[in-house]
């Protein structure tokens, strides 16, 4: 009697799991209807499918691999026999029949099209009779006003629509293509912002940790010479040229040096408690982004106070995550003020650290995984890292 | 058995366990002893939080049970406990560490690139995490029962209940000082009596005890031991799959698996190992000593189905007054550490895997849901299912992690030429066959026969399948091979300090635990100075 009422239960198992499955995405996307629409209606969506379809690949820019995965959709999205995508010296991809007998002549055919910017219809002149391909179109592809390549759709007739049709495409593959870039040219400005980050902690912090170790060659050689080796490994880990991603224990290490640094220049004012859960040290995240945290909690707890001011850095085990908050007691922040510098609205240098650490850790994570941030002026400030024990493509090196 | 000592014993270890796992973290007030608030998990520690998270009731108290109505067949059962770690240690470890995997679902993915065989596996991980959870929770409604007379499944409830309180609470902050004291816990309250019970034989005369040659009749195990026929009418069968399952299925236990994410590096992880090894095989010494002194003082067990209680009255079988129930006391609180400290690994785990896997699109922290979710299923089970022996429960989850994790991280670390659908294939045919006999078995759809024996010890047939279908089905599929699997390959064989190629900036994993790292990446003389010195603090 109980055995079947367990088996009932464990079969019930996967069920239950894959029905939490489906009500998770079911109410993920509320809207979901369940009509289908009028056949206008359909053809869009489908339409609409296809060429979202099509774009993942092309926002990876114009190489022979994208072009060959999305030019499959792109003669769905047109409903020609063959279609062809180039860049400016070659043909990247041709989808459809007859690409021995005419992909040779492609190159020839849209010169015209790559140097004027303008769509060329041509006729095939083939000379096979059953070749259903007597006439196409070709159309430019232009990203930043610079002719990329061309899209070259076609047909055993001539046809005006198709040539419309092959126009609004490639326009379409443009537009794609231009995001392309503007996602290459943010990752460059992250690491171009990056490079800053290293630069930036030279000049002040420099010469304030130089002349602090230098008042103590006299009084006490032996924590000088500790210091300046400090020094050492601090600037080596914080120019280091190769990795995007470190490990939570080599931050932490840096952090620890950087604390030693600053204790040699304000020596009782700093109070740090650091309480850090072992589980955690393995985790990796992007190289550099706790010691700015560190660094403005540092500032913000010096800054104007005569007393202590005291900072904790705790890192915790979550299950699946791990946990960073780091506190200072000092004079806090306008949170709007601060909303505008995670926004990126803020000008000047202030904060600059806060927000590309914000970018960095949504760019790597994802956009759950940004900073969050208490504060309020005068009430010090607490910061929580939220850091995924495991990411695909994220290992230290 | 006297409940004024046991219960207060149960208590303690609860409290211990709760306030060692909210207060156990190690602070460091300024930054000079920063070392010591920062150092790595050691290898040493690592393996006693291992240890203590691996060694569930089966083994506490299920060994014993069996070979007490078995007889010295079953020391199978501790042998092949013992030696899952070997073959984890050879095939598995190091290259598991250097793939950063958290899960069991990450090495897929990170391995395979795929989302889909992430999502299979985590599947098979909850689907295992929950059949090894039923008999912990049995195993404590067992103990309590005979502690304090309470009804089954009362300890079921209670330790699920300290479970959730203290995991979704984030009360187990310090997890690894928590497993790492549960270990020396439980091989003290098994290790002490032992030595007074030994010595209560020797002054008895130390006669041996006798094991009739044949099996015991099937009858007088009890109707609720589905198992224990099948034993009987094939032996060798029997004992086969039940090697086959545990010297495999060891690597794919979730709990074991997230643990090895806290060494350092995978030379550590294997050192961790080799320590598990020794650990648990000295703690292996002890069940079958009470299952042998249990035949002679206490053969009646057999008779009736609670054979696992074995372990509980020996001691006051054996010593009489207050010693007696002292030990007896003390063996009662190894027993609940032992649920305990497996429920939490295991919760841990398989909730870590719900929240990420199972309830998805939502981005924001649904652990919570996940621990009550990873254990409400398994306490269903362990109210319904009843009178499956403790060990032959862990066996079916063994049987079940052999049959499609093994063939996925066997062949996933060594053989470039899996692909996602081979992975598929072999998770579904070889896995899926192995919960689908294990289900079969359990709700009793064959009690006798070769059918019945099969269904009951399927690794001997599972594992074999699963490896079959993923090597067959990633033959056939080569286009499929993930793109990256030289990069990947190369991380997980190549030692760590190789990997950048250039000068690695000396870390932490340098200074807290330089042993592990021989080849030192820094060239500079004076360098060597701060690392010389912290070793001396």
């Amino acid at each position: 009697m109980t055995g079947t009422v367990t088996a009932t239960l464990l079969a019930l198992c996967p069920l239950l799991l894959g029905a939490g499955f489906l009500l998770g995405r079911r109410t993920a996307h509320p809207d979901g209807r369940s009509d289908v629409g009028t056949p206008v209606e359909r053809a869009t969506f489908e339409t609409l499918h296809t060429a979202s379809l099509a774009a993942p690949a092309l926002r990876a820019g114009l190489t022979e691999d994208t072009a060959r995965k999305s030019a499959r959709r792109l003669r769905t999205l047109l409903g020609t026999d063959a279609l062809a995508l180039t860049n400016r010296s070659a043909v990247l991809a041709w989808d459809g029949t007859a690409e021995q007998a005419h992909a040779k002549y492609v190159m020839e055919e849209v010169t015209p099209v790559l140097a004027a910017g303008r769509s060329v219809a041509f006729d095939c002149g083939c000379d096979a009779v059953d070749c259903p391909l007597r006439w196409a179109v070709a159309a430019p592809v232009v990203a930043d006003g610079r002719v990329l390549g061309a899209v070259v759709a076609y047909a055993p007739r001539e046809s005006a629509v198709l040539a419309r049709a092959a126009d609004e495409v490639a326009r379409w593959v443009s537009v794609q293509l231009e995001l392309a870039e503007l996602d290459r040219s943010r990752t460059r400005l992250i690491e171009a912002e990056i490079k800053a980050l290293r630069a930036q902690i030279s000049p002040h912090f420099i010469f304030n940790s130089l002349a602090a170790i230098a008042s103590f060659v006299r009084t006490d050689p032996e924590r000088a010479r500790e210091l300046l080796l400090e020094f050492a490994d601090f600037t080596r880990y914080s120019f280091r040229r190769h990795g995007e991603f470190t490990t939570l224990a080599d931050e932490l290490h840096s952090i620890d040096q950087y604390l030693a640094l600053v204790r040699a220049r304000f020596g009782d004012r700093l109070a740090v408690t650091l309480q850090i859960a072992p589980e955690v040290l393995p985790v990796t995240l992007p190289f550099l982004c706790l010691q700015p945290l560190v660094e403005n909690a540092v500032k913000h707890g010096l800054e104007g106070a005569v007393t202590r001011s005291r900072i904790s850095i705790r890192a915790t085990d979550a299950g699946a995550e791990a946990e960073v908050v780091i506190e200072d007691d000092g004079v806090g922040m306008d949170p709007d003020a601060l909303r505008a510098i995670l926004r990126g609205e803020a000008d000047g240098s202030t904060g600059i650290g806060l927000s590309n650490v914000d970018e960095r850790l949504r760019q790597v994570f994802g956009d759950t995984y940004g900073l969050v941030i208490e504060t309020e002026v005068g009430a010090g400030m607490k910061i929580t890292v939220r850091i995924p024990k495991y990411r695909a493509g994220v290992y230290a090196p | 058995m006297n409940e004024a000592y046991a219960i207060p014993a149960v208590a303690v270890v609860v409290l211990a366990t709760v306030l060692i796992g909210g207060f156990g973290l190690r602070i460091s007030r300024t930054t000079s002893d920063f070392y010591v608030a920062s150092r790595t998990v050691g290898p040493r520690l690592n393996a006693a939080a291992i240890s203590g998270e691996y060694l569930s009731a089966a083994s506490f108290l299920g060994v014993a049970g069996l070979l007490l109505v078995h007889g010295p067949d079953m020391l199978w059962y501790p042998v092949g406990y013992t030696a899952g770690y070997l073959v984890l240690l050879v095939f598995v470890a190091a290259p598991l560490r250097r793939s950063g995997a958290y899960t069991l679902p990450d090495f897929a993915e990170g391995r395979l690139e795929s989302r889909e065989v992430r999502r299979v596996v985590s599947m098979f991980v909850v689907g295992a995490g929950w059949l090894y959870l039923v008999p912990q929770l049995q195993g404590a409604g067992l103990t309590l029962q005979i502690l304090t007379g309470a009804p089954r499944w009362f300890g079921g409830a209670l330790v699920a209940a300290v479970v959730i309180l203290a995991v979704a609470a984030g009360g187990m902050r310090s997890i690894t000082f928590v497993q790492a004291f549960q270990y020396w816990l439980k091989l003290t309250a098994l290790l002490v009596p032992a030595f007074f019970l030994v010595l209560a034989w020797h002054g008895d005369g130390g006669s041996p005890p006798t094991f009739p040659s044949t099996d015991l009749p099937s009858a007088g195990v009890g109707a609720g031991q589905p198992l224990a026929t099948s034993r009987a009418d094939h032996p060798l069968y029997a004992t086969y799959g039940l090697i086959v399952a545990t010297f495999l299925g060891t690597m794919g236990l979730p709990h074991v698996v997230v643990r090895f994410y806290t060494s350092p590096n995978g030379r550590a992880a294997r050192r961790t190992t080799v320590v598990v090894l020794a650990l648990v095989g000295v703690f292996y010494l002890l069940p079958p000593l009470y299952g042998w002194l249990g035949r002679i003082y206490a053969p009646e067990l057999t008779a009736a189905q609670d054979a696992d209680a074995t372990v509980l009255l020996l001691p006051g079988r054996m010593v009489d007054g207050v010693a007696g129930d002292l030990l007896g006391a003390l063996v009662a609180g190894g027993a609940f550490a032992a649920f305990l400290s497996t429920a939490s690994g295991l919760t841990m785990a398989v909730a870590g895997v719900v929240s990420q896997d199972v309830l998805p699109a939502r981005g924001v922290r649904h652990f919570r849901l996940g621990v009550l979710l990873a254990m409400a299923v398994p306490l269903g089970g362990a109210l319904l299912v009843d009178g499956v022996p403790v060990a032959d429960a862990v066996g079916m989850a063994f049987a079940v992690s052999a049959s499609s994790f093994c063939p996925l991280l066997v062949l996933g670390i060594w053989w470039r030429r899996l692909t996602p659908p081979g992975a598929l294939a072999g998770l579904f045919l070889g896995g899926g066959s192995a919960l689908l006999a294990v289900t079969l078995t359990v709700s009793g759809a064959a009690t006798s026969g070769w059918l019945h024996t099969l269904l009951a010890w399927p690794a001997v047939w599972s594992v074999p399948v699963g490896f079959l279908a993923m090597i067959l089905v990633s033959l056939a599929t080569p286009d499929a091979i993930p793109t990256h699997t030289t990069a990947t390959m190369t991380r997980l064989h190549l030692p760590e300090t190789l990997w950048s190629g250039s000068l690695r900036p000396p870390g932490l994993q340098g200074r807290g635990e330089l042993r592990d790292q021989p080849y030192t990446t820094r060239t500079h003389d004076e360098a060597q100075g701060p690392t010389a010195r912290r070793e001396h603090k």
